[in-house]
């Protein structure tokens, strides 16, 4: 398939490696990578904020880069944004009163992805065959993607199939404390919500967390590092993007 | 209204402060797990859990919709039953009401079960003022009572506290002839026994409502310890507070909505007692009040009613949102500030005391994680409404907050201006559009590590073809 890549702000200024893995994930996988050009941000600060009309104006430029896109699907290696996209934008562009924007959103949502939901239902890329010694990680199920995709075993599967071994950890499902905004607006409680995470993970005696959002991830690391907790991250596409079969796949 | 705590400090203020107590942290930890781990249980174990999650919303969304007329049925029924019905316009209305009635009675002790809805009246005080001995009779309202606090849990008043800070509060009631130990059995025995004099004593009963029976004009309240039971039935006279959407027209909905409540709530398949109560004592009955009176409090709700935020009126007040809620965890119920806590708090603090502007910003105690949707019985959804709330409050908003997103919706609208910003960031110069953040941005990096942009983002590598 051509797959169009959104790329998200989070990811492209704070971890073009997560980006970087998902392409070559998606090329092993048998596909095409384009990038829009013209795509920026899918307006989540501004409409987790209440300010629908700014949303709605970031949103519409991105809208627009990812509806001209010559490709089959989209796909974004994040669940939050990717629930602003399938589940927001038709709301928010309702609220705007951009009744054009709300059927071209409600269009491009199906065939929108999340990356595991993706290679899911299309299929992984080859990946190195599972030794004996499966890696420890604890998965963090970020929140839009759990309750708003309803993406669970989706990701599951993929770790699993890159030779991780989830261990059992009790907060696994619970926020990390970042929610955008909500970490400047209130700073102490939200440290104190990456805390539990952090104070949780230990007790399972596991050191990395793997989860399919780049902003919980980084939000984890960030603490954990100012903490002094051992504690690497990796998103399932770097996870993945390691575990490919040397030589596969680079005919992007 | 009762204390208003949200007057002279701000949200962040609050949660800070309790996010930094730790014993408190461990106190909500253990209880809310608890709490979400009895309520996964039980819902567990039905086999179409969501399915009569389903059904009780919509008996919610079919009772709201005709609250007028379920009201005034309730209010016929009752009324033919021998009960004394007040439609309460505010809290000011609803306590001069209960007091009225506590001096005509001549009451001076006034046996309390717990009841959210005069705590959010603030029905002790008015009682006080008028001379009246307040006895709270359900364990944690007494517990917090004799500790001059207001309940942090809509359904476990005093669960911020530990069995060693509750020994400390009860042990001068005890004396020092009776130094009482830190075991929740002896402490639960020690309150029994001292309760238990006072609905003896009281010569007027009040208690809340978990839900008014339309059809029979019935009021039904859940409980544990059996002191609501005691407290409507022991003395002469017994006032009962409702909120005025706490109503199901018929039994056969209100068989789904208890069963929900207990389920939700503490994780129980139902309340260890389920009171049902029509009319006061009749000739007849050894037991009952002589009179019972029905208050059926307002106090902005009518305002909520048809609104877009209507479905907060669907609380059925079990709490489980609460137990899920990862910010409610970490700072417990007094950080809201107000009577109602959590998820729903966040939602029906800013509505139901719209007139204070302190109480808008609640809306922003949630990272939106949704948990709370996810385990409401009545799948109110609430992330919706918080969302809804801030773009109220964001109407208001100061005129640097508007210019900061009018600058940051111009720049990201556009790729080129976007890539711009991007490249400053990446060597460490915000652009201006985020200026009001500054302070958020620096505050974020003295409790993590500090935001970094990679040097090179990936759009510029894949520009340059190295992707």
């Amino acid at each position: 398939m051509r797959v169009g890549l959104f790329v998200t702000c989070v990811a492209d200024l704070f971890a073009p490696d997560v980006a970087e893995a998902t392409v070559r994930v998606l090329r092993a996988a048998g596909h095409e990578v384009v990038v829009p050009p013209g795509q920026t941000c899918c307006g989540q600060p501004a409409w987790n904020s209440g300010f629908a009309a700014e949303a709605a104006q970031v949103a519409r430029t991105t809208l627009a880069a990812l509806a001209a896109a010559d490709v089959d699907v989209i796909v974004a290696p994040a669940g939050s944004c990717t629930t602003m996209v399938r589940v927001f934008w038709p709301e928010l562009f309702e609220v705007a009163g951009d009744h054009a924007a709300v059927t071209q959103a409600t269009a491009l949502a199906e065939r929108f992805y999340e990356l595991t939901e993706l290679l899911d239902r299309f299929g992984l890329p080859p990946l190195l065959p599972v030794g004996a010694g499966r890696e420890p990680v604890a998965y963090h199920h970020s929140c839009h993607m759990l309750r708003e995709l309803r993406l669970e075993h989706e990701p599951e599967r993929a770790v699993d199939a890159a030779g991780c071994e989830r261990v059992a950890w009790s907060a696994d499902r619970r926020c990390c404390g970042f929610g955008g905004l909500f970490s400047f607006k209130l700073p102490e409680t939200s440290e104190s919500m990456a805390d539990d995470k952090l104070a949780t993970l230990t007790e399972s005696g596991c050191t990395e967390v793997v989860g399919a959002d780049p902003s919980c991830l980084l939000h984890l690391r960030a603490r954990a590092r100012h903490e002094g907790v051992a504690l690497r991250t990796r998103h399932v596409a770097e996870v993945l993007a390691e575990r490919l079969v040397p030589g596969d796949g680079h005919h992007g | 209204m009762a204390e208003f705590t949200l007057s002279g400090t701000t949200l962040r203020q609050r949660t800070a402060e309790a996010a930094d107590d730790e014993r408190l942290r461990r106190s909500l930890a253990k209880a809310v797990g608890r709490f979400a781990d009895g309520r996964a249980a039980v819902m567990g174990v039905l086999e179409d859990a969501d399915g009569l999650r389903a059904a009780a919303r919509r008996i919610r969304y079919d009772v709201l919709a005709d609250l007028p007329t379920v009201l005034e049925r309730f209010a016929t029924n009752a009324i033919a039953a021998g009960v004394h019905v007040h439609w309460a316009v505010d809290a000011a209305d609803a306590n001069a009401y209960v007091v009225g009635v506590a001096r005509r009675i001549g009451a001076r002790t006034v046996v309390k079960g717990k009841s959210m809805a005069t705590e959010e009246t603030g029905l002790n005080h008015a009682l006080e003022d008028a001379g009246c001995h307040v006895v709270e009779t359900d364990l944690g309202e007494w517990i917090i009572q004799l500790a001059d606090q207001t309940p942090s849990h809509i359904i476990a008043p005093a669960v911020h506290l530990d069995r060693f800070q509750i020994r400390d509060i009860l042990q001068p009631v005890a004396g020092p002839d009776r130094p009482l130990g830190t075991e929740p059995e002896e402490l639960a025995g020690f309150a029994r026994g001292d309760r238990r004099a006072e609905f003896l004593r009281a010569d007027l009963g009040v208690s809340g409502c978990n839900f008014a029976v339309a059809e029979t004009g019935s009021i039904v309240l859940a409980e544990n310890e059996g002191n609501g039971r005691l407290s409507t039935t022991a003395p002469r006279v017994h006032v009962a507070v409702m909120w005025m959407e706490s109503i199901v027209a018929t039994w056969d909905q209100l068989d789904l909505m208890i069963n929900l409540l207990a389920r939700s709530g503490t994780g129980q398949h139902l309340s260890t007692y389920t009171n049902i109560l029509t009319g006061p004592r009749r000739a007849d009955e050894g037991d009952g009040p002589d009179e019972l009176h029905v208050v059926i409090l307002d106090n902005g709700r009518s305002d909520v009613l048809g609104s877009e935020f209507h479905e907060a009126l669907d609380c059925i007040r079990c709490g489980a949102c609460l137990n899920v809620c990862p910010v409610y965890r970490q700072v417990g119920g007094h950080a809201y500030g107000w009577v109602y806590s959590g998820p729903i708090g966040a939602v029906l603090t800013p509505l139901l005391a719209a007139d204070h502007p302190e109480a808008a910003e609640l809306a922003n105690a949630s990272t939106l994680c949704g948990a709370c949707m996810d385990a409401c019985p009545v799948s109110i959804p609430l992330q919706d409404m918080l969302l809804g709330l801030r773009r109220r409050k964001a109407a208001d908003a100061g005129a640097a907050e508007r210019a900061g997103w009018k600058a940051w919706a111009a720049a990201w609208s556009r790729p080129l201006t976007y890539r711009a910003t991007m490249k400053a960031m990446a060597v460490g110069r915000p652009f201006t559009g985020v200026a009001h953040l500054a302070p958020g941005l620096k505050r974020w990096g003295d409790g993590r590590e500090p935001l970094k942009p990679a040097a090179r983002s990936f759009t510029d590598r894949w520009k340059a073809g190295e992707v």
